[in-house]
């Protein structure tokens, strides 16, 4: 809602703002009022927006797949059945592929992450002025629907697979053998002088490597959903600019959204295939 | 683009909803599918049995009828050989059943003559001496040629 009282930077600052609740040194608990007042409340804050819909989203994954799950019959399945069978398939035969461990942690985390992964990234091609316009007439000014455009989503995502990283490799070779694997790698030596020294090298190397992990997983996802959601601000700004560059706009944002269709489709498959790579990794003995 | 609580939160419902899915989801739908794929082996197999059972019963079949055949051959041969056996046997009967009456006949008819032949020899010897009788009335006594008629009587009996 582009209306005549606000410019474009404040359009799109608005729709880039998280419904925010949280302690304000100045004013206590509460919900914050502008983007500063967000900005302020630091650490103490939540996105109501964020957790709102990832939360509904995936409980919306729960619920249908549950629903499947209770009557799954062996027989003639149906069309909910059939639908499901569908991904659990697929997410088994990735697991299948990529994952040569024995885990039953795998399969189960890698659909939860892909069908929470694909359904979050999925807002991003509903209407970007259609919700928070809803929601405004309600009361609630701020609104951002794309919980992937939110980096504690992607970040929490992947701190919940790095922490997963870090137990199944703990747990598969010992503390003694995870470290060894940090230290002992690329760079090895018999020398006593130098054995050190490589082993503070590898260890260097190995550390940005699996610090890397949890951070490119979880922005790959943040930069691709921000960057796309972008566009979509820019496009909805052209159906200010009259009716000509509307029609424009209005043609562009198909053909963008149709793009996404791939983008959304493809981040959610990457974010799963990834860990499951990881975890397989953590689960080998020697690599 | 702040960092916050949202993150914990974040984490807390993935945890929580990884837990549900490996808990709820993927165990039921798994099993359902695993043990369609073991019912669809099953049927398959199943069906490659029953059509090797069809195929031995047809064997089976064939077997039989090719016994029944051999067997109504052998029926059928052995009741024509036993039908010309009974004609024949019937036919040597019937054979010693004429020859017996034609003898029994012959033997009547010979009999029946001779019995006729004796009745014509004692009438003739009754006539003749019943002739003589008239001839020799007079001349004769018939105590006195008893002796010579009885010869004659037994000439006549006996030729």
């Amino acid at each position: 809602m582009a209306g005549t009282e606000i410019t474009s930077a404040e359009y799109i600052k608005h729709h880039l703002t998280n419904l925010t609740f949280g302690y304000h040194p100045d004013a206590g608990w509460g919900m914050a009022h502008t983007a500063q007042e967000a900005a302020e409340m630091g650490f103490n804050a939540i996105h109501l927006d964020s957790i709102g819909w990832s939360v509904g989203l995936i409980a919306l994954f729960a619920f249908y797949f549950r629903r499947a799950a209770q009557r799954a019959t062996a027989g003639i399945p149906g069309a909910l059945q059939n639908g499901v069978e569908m991904i659990i398939d697929f997410v088994n035969e990735n697991v299948r592929g990529s994952f040569s461990g024995k885990n039953d942690l795998v399969a189960p985390l890698a659909l939860t992450i892909f069908c929470w992964v694909f359904l979050m990234n999925l807002m991003d091609l509903v209407p970007v002025d259609l919700l928070p316009w809803l929601f405004s007439l309600v009361g609630v000014h701020y609104m951002k629907v794309v919980p992937s455009t939110d980096p504690n989503v992607t970040f929490a995502l992947a701190l919940g697979v790095f922490a997963l990283i870090l137990f199944y490799s703990i747990r598969i070779k010992g503390v003694g053998g995870f470290v060894g694997e940090l230290t002992g790698m690329p760079f090895q030596t018999d020398n006593l002088l130098l054995k050190p020294v490589f082993m503070l090298v590898n260890l260097v190397l190995e550390g940005v490597n699996l610090i890397a992990k949890p951070i490119s997983l979880s922005l790959r996802l943040f930069g691709n959903m921000y960057a796309g959601e972008m566009i979509f601000i820019l496009i909805a700004l052209m159906y200010s600019g009259g009716w000509l560059i509307g029609i424009f706009g209005g043609a562009l944002q198909f053909v963008w959204a149709v793009f996404h269709i791939l983008v959304v489709t493809l981040q959610a498959f990457i974010f799963m295939t990834l860990t499951i790579v990881y975890l397989d990794m953590a689960h080998a003995e020697h690599h | 683009m702040n960092i916050n609580l949202t993150l914990v939160a974040q984490l807390i419902a993935f945890a929580a909803f990884v837990w549900f899915t490996l808990r709820f989801i993927w165990p039921p739908l798994m099993n359902a599918m695993n043990e369609r794929r073991a019912k669809i082996a099953d049927g398959l197999a199943a069906a490659e049995q029953g059509q090797q059972a069809q195929a031995q019963a047809q064997q089976e079949v064939e077997a039989v009828l090719q016994q029944a055949r051999v067997q109504a051959a052998e029926i059928k041969s052995n009741a024509e050989k036993e039908a010309t056996q009974i004609v024949d046997q019937a036919r040597a009967k019937g054979r010693a059943e004429a020859e017996r009456q034609l003898a029994a006949a012959q033997a009547e008819i010979a009999q029946e003559t001779n019995k006729a032949r004796e009745g014509l020899r004692a009438k003739v010897a009754e006539l003749v001496v019943a002739g003589a009788e008239k001839i020799l009335r007079k001349e004769v006594n018939l105590q006195t040629h008893q002796a010579m008629l009885n010869r004659v009587a037994q000439q006549i009996q006996a030729g």
